[in-house]
C-alpha cells in the first residue's frame, strides 16, 4: 500500500491486469469449462480484493490467485457432482483443494501441474479465439476480451463504454452461454479456419481501439486508456502469432494512429483535423514503433492486407512533414487497394479526399457525386461535409455552403459538427 | 503512461554479491523478465549501464567543477540501467518493478513517471526547438 493507494486495491487491479489471463488461461485447461474458468477467476480475484489490502501482495500473487481460483473450482465440482455424474468423476480426480483438504488458507506457491510455462502461449491465444470467436456479436467480444484477457474489470468496461456496470456482467454473462451452448472448443483453432478467426480477433481488438479513440463521448482519459490496452494487445498478438503479417499490420495502424493523438485537440478541446494538426507534436516514438511493424508485415511478401494497406496510409501521412509534402498519389494507390480488397462506400470517400489532394477537387468530385445515392451515407453528414469542402476549394462558394449546411444539420457529434460550423463560418467571411 | 524502472544496487556488499553470480545464468534471469514485459506488451525500451569504474564524475561542489574518474561517491547513489515500460498507472509500473530480477538486499529499483511533451508550455522557444530536434532524429 501506498500514499497513492491507501486501500490497497489498486494494486490488487495492477496484479489483476498482468495476471488474468494466464490465470483464466490456466483454470479453464485445469477445468475444461471456460465460463466456469472466468467465474473462479472472477472469484479468485474478489478474495484478492478483500485479503491483500488487509494481508499485503502475497509474495507469489499469481500463485495465490491460481490456488484459490483451483479450490473454487474443487468447491463448484462438488456442488455439481450432486447433479452431474461427470463433475463428481472430476471432482474426485483433481489434485489435493481447500475442498477435499478442508484447507482454508490458500498458502504459499502452488502446483506445477496449473503452470506449465510452455503453455501459457497456447492458452492466451486460446483465450483470444475464444472470446472474440465469430458466435458473438462483436460488443460481447470486446466485453469478455477486456475483462479476460485485459484483466479490466467490469466496473472499468462499463465507465469506458458510458453503460451501466450490469450490462457489462449481462454481456459477459451472455456471451458465455453462447459460447457453451455452441460448444465452442478451448483451443487454437486449425489451420484451415485460422485466417477467418484471425479476422475476427484483429477487428475486435480494432474494435477496442477506436472506443478508446473515438471522440463521441465519455470520460477521455479513461478511453484513452482503451486505445492502450488495444495497442498492448496488438503487441501480445505480434509474441504469439509472429508469422502472421496482419498481426503486424494491426499493431503498426494502432501504433501510427495514436501517434497523432498528442495533436488532436485544440487548446479549448476542439477537434482538429489532420491536415491541420501541429505534427511537431506527433509522438514521434510511436512512429519509428508502427514502422518497424509495418516493416516486418511486408517483409513477408505476401503484400498488404486489410490492416496492412491502412496503416501504410498511416505511414503516408506520419512520415510527411506537411500535407503537401504528403505523397498522395501513394494514398490514392493504397485506396485503390483497399477499396478492392474491402469495397465500401466510407473507402471511397475517402479515396476521393487523396485523390482530391492528388489531382485537384475536379477529379473528385464525380467520385463523390457517383456516390451520392449510396444507402450507407442516408442521413450522414460525411458526404455533403466531402462535398461542401470540393466545393469551396473550387470556388462555388454558394453550393459549398449549401452542402455544409445540410452536413452541420445531419452531424449528431458535437465536436465533428463544430468542425463542420467553423468552415462554413470561414466560408462566410471572405477571404483575405 | 510511460514510467522508467531504474535498476539500482545500493550496498557494497549486494554490489559483492553481484560479481559471484554466473554471468550466463544471469543472462537468463535478465532475459526472462525481458521477455515477460516484452511477451506482455509493455516494454519500450532498455539500456544497462557499463561499471561505474569506467565512469567520470563531474563534481559542482566547488568552483570549477572538479572531474574525478569512477568509481565515484558512495555506492548507493550509483543506478545501472534502465526499463521504459507503458503502463495504464503507477500501481501497474510498482508491479513491474516488484519483479524486476537479481533482487536481494541492497537492490532498489526506483519508480519514476516519464513526462510528456504536453506539460511544457508549446509556446515556449526552447521547447519548440527541443520538439524540432526530436522529429529529427525520431526520439522517444
Amino acid at each position: 500500500m501506498s500514499s497513492s493507494d491507501p486501500t490497497g486495491r489498486k494494486a490488487v487491479a495492477a496484479v489483476w491486469r498482468i495476471e488474468s489471463a494466464r490465470i483464466t488461461g490456466a483454470l479453464t485447461r485445469y477445468t475444461g469449462d471456460f465460463a466456469l474458468a472466468e467465474d473462479l477467476a472472477q472469484e479468485a480475484l474478489a478474495e484478492a480484493l478483500v485479503t491483500w489490502p488487509r494481508e499485503g501482495v502475497p509474495a507469489n500473487p499469481a500463485g495465490w490467485l491460481l490456488t484459490v481460483g483451483r479450490r473454487r473450482a474443487i468447491d463448484a465440482f462438488r456442488r455439481r457432482g450432486t447433479r452431474d455424474a461427470k463433475y463428481a468423476a472430476l471432482a474426485h480426480h483433481l489434485p489435493e483443494g481447500g475442498a477435499l483438504t478442508g484447507a482454508t488458507d490458500p498458502g504459499p506457491a502452488p502446483d506445477d501441474v496449473l503452470w506449465d510455462p510452455d503453455r501459457i502461449d497456447d492458452d492466451t491465444l486460446a483465450l483470444m479465439f475464444t472470446s472474440c470467436h465469430p458466435v458473438l456479436s462483436a460488443e460481447a467480444g470486446v466485453a469478455l476480451t477486456l475483462r479476460v484477457i485485459g484483466g479490466l474489470t467490469s466496473d472499468e468496461i462499463a465507465r469506458a463504454f458510458l453503460v451501466p456496470t450490469a450490462t457489462v456482467q449481462a454481456r459477459i454473462t451472455r456471451a458465455k452461454k453462447t459460447l457453451g451452448a455452441a460448444g465452442v472448443p478451448f483451443e487454437v483453432p486449425p489451420a484451415a479456419q485460422r485466417p477467418a478467426r484471425l479476422a475476427q480477433v484483429l477487428s475486435v481488438v480494432y474494435l477496442i481501439f477506436t472506443e478508446g479513440s473515438s471522440a463521441t463521448s465519455g470520460d477521455e482519459v479513461l478511453r484513452l486508456d482503451l486505445a492502450g490496452e488495444a495497442q498492448r494487445l496488438a503487441r501480445v498478438l505480434t509474441r504469439l502469432m509472429p508469422g502472421e503479417p496482419e498481426v503486424w499490420s494491426l499493431l503498426a495502424l494502432l501504433e501510427l494512429t495514436a501517434a497523432r493523438f498528442p495533436a488532436r485537440r485544440g487548446p479549448g478541446g476542439e477537434t482538429v483535423l489532420l491536415q491541420d494538426q501541429d505534427r511537431r507534436r506527433w509522438d514521434r516514438s510511436a512512429i519509428a514503433r508502427g514502422r518497424a511493424a509495418l516493416a516486418k508485415a511486408a517483409r513477408a511478401g505476401r503484400g498488404y492486407g486489410y490492416y496492412g494497406l491502412q496503416a501504410a496510409i498511416a505511414e503516408c501521412h506520419a512520415v510527411a512533414r506537411s500535407v503537401e509534402d504528403t505523397d498522395w498519389d501513394r494514398v490514392v494507390a493504397l485506396y485503390d487497394g483497399l477499396a478492392r480488397l474491402a469495397p465500401s462506400p466510407v473507402v471511397d470517400l475517402n479515396r476521393a479526399v487523396a485523390v482530391s489532394m492528388a489531382r485537384g477537387p475536379a477529379a473528385a468530385l464525380p467520385i463523390v457525386d457517383a456516390l451520392a445515392d449510396t444507402a450507407a451515407f442516408k442521413g450522414s453528414h460525411q458526404l455533403p461535409g466531402v462535398r461542401g469542402e470540393l466545393l469551396r476549394r473550387l470556388g462555388r462558394a454558394e453550393e459549398a455552403r449549401a452542402e455544409l449546411e445540410r452536413a452541420v444539420a445531419l452531424c449528431g457529434n458535437e465536436r465533428e459538427r463544430a468542425v463542420l460550423a467553423r468552415k462554413l463560418a470561414q466560408l462566410e467571411t471572405p477571404a483575405h | 503512461m510511460k514510467f522508467m524502472l531504474i535498476w539500482r544496487v545500493t550496498s557494497d556488499e549486494a554490489w559483492g554479491n553481484l560479481g559471484e553470480v554466473d554471468f550466463d545464468a544471469m543472462l537468463e534471469t535478465v532475459g526472462r523478465f525481458n521477455e515477460e514485459m516484452i511477451n506482455a506488451g509493455v516494454l519500450l525500451a532498455a539500456e544497462g549501464l557499463a561499471p561505474a569504474e569506467e565512469g567520470v564524475v563531474v563534481d559542482f561542489s566547488s568552483e570549477p567543477p572538479v572531474v574525478t574518474d569512477g568509481p565515484y561517491g558512495e555506492t548507493k547513489e550509483l543506478f545501472n540501467g534502465f526499463y521504459l515500460i507503458n503502463v495504464p498507472t503507477l500501481e501497474d509500473a510498482v508491479e513491474w518493478a516488484k519483479r524486476t530480477p537479481m533482487s536481494a538486499a541492497g537492490f532498489k529499483t526506483e519508480v519514476r513517471r516519464v513526462t510528456t511533451v504536453d506539460e511544457f508550455p508549446q509556446d515556449n522557444e526552447w521547447i519548440k526547438k527541443e520538439r524540432a530536434w526530436r522529429e529529427s532524429t525520431g526520439q522517444l
